[in-house]
């Protein structure tokens, strides 16, 4: 698929906003306005927070008030300034950890299915092994044993989700591989390093995409639950949903909701947006997958 | 089409270098992070601890000779002893913990495969109707929930506000049966303990809703697919035009056919079912595996984090083979 057909797709799409698509065609923009809401208020956190995160500025444990619209925590700092300087923690985890996925499984599975053979089984059955074990149990594993900190849990996430992209790259790669285009290219002698990054790479790269928005919305649930774990990012008093989330629980038998609900409430939003966008872009990309 | 006798030996044969795969990314995995021993002592141990210690655990030879060590004991289970606490041995530990991960497993499996089939089938029958949209974005949600976020809203409104509940806990204390299986329900029946029953049961409800809808929505969608492309098969046309009520065509006709593909992908979702557990277990202190695990990381307990990985490691390929040779048996087709 060429940039212009994507071109054409998306054009498509939001011309066929006719009522029987309505649902498919809101729920996207949702998914989309949700995401683009966190990441802006991340980006202007300093603008959009109206206190310091780390900084006592009221009574502890305040309820929700005109003042606090989401109330204190333990220590007495505002919630809502908390949970949008949490945003950024979550979004540069979970985008470094996509980065790192993508580095590491894109060439991974560019060279299984290139190169085939005895590499491709070798990487297949690893890949395939680590898929079929528990994501998060791995990124606890990994996280326990690099001990905590940024680089470390994004690589704890990254390391879950490099089997999706290199079983997808492979796949493609192996029908690729024997279209007539790439025949083509081999029968007027282009070396392979040419029909791999010319040829093969832009044909694979689009279907990156639909893949790409559910894994961020899985990232987000991870980098949550390590956190959640002890296992996470920060260090405290750096703001971060997860373990902001842990440490609100402890209020819970008091019938203090407010610590821990916000900043949970805002990693299934987050989530929440990713997933309907991607489910939105796999259905302009590819509109036959859904029935 | 092969036998199922040749089908099972090469199905098992697969799972051998799955498992050694699993394990050495373990072992790489846990020596990655440089000296456990430092890291569980702390940084001003003497010298002298640390070198005994170093030497209990074998981690003074090469790597290669730890490697083969580790390999070696896990053939004769051997999981190795605990650091903390009287050094117990692992495994004996896991099993001590694993019967309550089991029992919250077996519940929300039974919890999401009802809400599953149910709403899946029922989307499938109003495709495209207001129904089926809100079946799907139910669908969506639930995949985006946030397990600790959602278990806590649960507690909140059955235990904190309405106090139907517990929230948290496995069973109220001193009320536990006798020890036969380990799964208390079970337990309470086999000795007609009727208070214990009642009381791991209400344990149980918040727990097992909580990890229940979260994989539920897993099953509406696969449900809904696998019935859609069911009900445009000829067989169903046919029962239609014999003019059998519409309700006997969806649950009886298309959902019995349906039902094949999605034990088969149920049998895939046993890994996400694991993980939703450790956080459901860590959310409603759940005495489990997960809860488990976690607090032995915090304790820097090096041996038992690695055997409760190796663990759930070899339960899941376990899982995955048991699985797949059920299906063969049930549905020849499979067999390739």
């Amino acid at each position: 698929m060429s940039p212009s057909s994507l071109k054409l797709k998306l054009f498509n799409f939001v011309k066929k906003a006719s009522p029987t698509r309505g649902v498919e065609y809101l729920l996207t923009w949702i998914g989309f306005s949700i995401v683009a809401l966190i990441i802006f208020s991340a980006i202007f956190a300093p603008y959009v927070a109206p206190y310091d995160p780390t900084k006592r500025v009221g009574d502890l444990l305040e309820s929700p008030n005109t003042r606090f619209i989401m109330g204190t925590d333990g220590l007495g700092r505002d919630i809502f300034s908390r949970v949008i300087w949490g945003s950024r923690t979550v979004l540069y985890i979970t985008f470094l950890s996509i980065a790192i996925t993508l580095i590491c499984g894109i060439p991974l599975g560019l060279l299984a299915g290139y190169v085939g053979g005895a590499v491709d089984s070798i990487l297949s059955l690893i890949m395939d092994a680590m898929y079929a074990f528990p994501g998060l149990i791995l990124a606890i594993a990994i996280a326990a044993a690099l001990g905590p900190s940024e680089i470390t849990v994004a690589i704890a996430i990254a390391v879950i989700y490099i089997p999706t992209y290199f079983r997808m790259v492979r796949g493609q790669v192996l029908s690729l591989r024997e279209s007539l285009f790439v025949e083509a290219a081999r029968a007027i002698g282009a070396k392979d390093r040419t029909i791999i990054f010319k040829y093969i790479f832009p044909n694979v790269i689009t279907s990156i995409p639909i893949v790409l928005s559910l894994n961020a919305a899985d990232a987000v649930l991870t980098e949550a639950a390590l956190s959640f774990l002890g296992l996470g990012p920060i260090v405290p008093p750096t703001p971060d949903w997860g373990f902001d989330l842990r440490m609100g629980q402890v209020y819970l038998a008091a019938k203090i909701w407010w610590p821990s609900t916000f900043p949970g409430l805002m990693i299934v939003l987050l989530t929440l947006g990713f997933s309907l966008l991607g489910e939105g872009i796999s259905e302009i990309l590819n509109p036959r997958l859904r029935r | 089409m092969v036998s199922l006798r040749v089908y099972i030996v090469r199905r098992v044969l697969l799972a051998i270098p799955t498992i050694l795969i699993l394990l050495t990314i373990v072992f790489l995995v846990m020596r990655v992070a440089g000296d456990p021993v430092a890291a569980i002592l702390g940084a001003h141990a003497p010298q002298e601890e640390i070198e005994r210690i170093r030497e209990e655990l074998g981690l003074n030879k090469p790597l290669y000779v730890q490697y083969f060590d580790y390999i070696w004991q896990l053939f004769h289970l051997n999981l190795g002893r605990s650091l903390i606490w009287g050094q117990r041995p692992v495994l004996v530990e896991i099993l001590e913990h694993f019967p309550a991960t089991l029992e919250l497993s077996i519940f929300a499996f039974i919890v999401s495969i009802i809400i599953g089939i149910f709403t899946g089938a029922y989307s499938a029958q109003k495709y495209n109707k207001p129904v089926d949209h809100m079946f799907r974005i139910y669908g969506i949600i639930t995949y985006s929930l946030f397990i600790p976020w959602f278990g806590l809203i649960l507690q909140l409104i059955f235990g904190v506000y309405l106090g139907w509940l517990p929230t948290g806990g496995r069973i109220d204390p001193l009320m536990e049966p006798k020890h036969i299986t380990g799964l208390y329900v079970l337990d309470s029946i086999l000795t007609f303990n009727i208070p214990s029953l009642i009381s791991s049961i209400k344990h149980l409800i918040l727990p097992s809703i909580t990890l229940g809808i979260y994989l539920s929505g897993i099953f509406t969608r696969l449900t809904r697919s696998n019935m859609l492309e069911v009900l445009r098969k000829d067989f169903i046309t046919a029962a239609r035009a014999r003019g059998l009520p519409e309700g006997t065509v969806i649950y009886k006709h298309a959902l019995k056919n349906a039902f094949i593909p999605i034990l088969t992908m149920m049998g895939l979702q046993f890994a996400l079912l694991l993980a939703g557990a450790v956080l459901t277990e860590t959310t409603f202190s759940w005495p489990g595996m997960g809860t488990f695990l976690t607090e032995r990381i915090f304790y820097r307990d090096y041996t038992t984090v690695q055997g409760t990985i190796v663990f759930f490691a070899i339960l899941v390929v376990s899982v995955s083979l048991i699985v797949d040779l059920l299906y063969a048996y049930i549905d020849p087709r499979i067999r390739y």
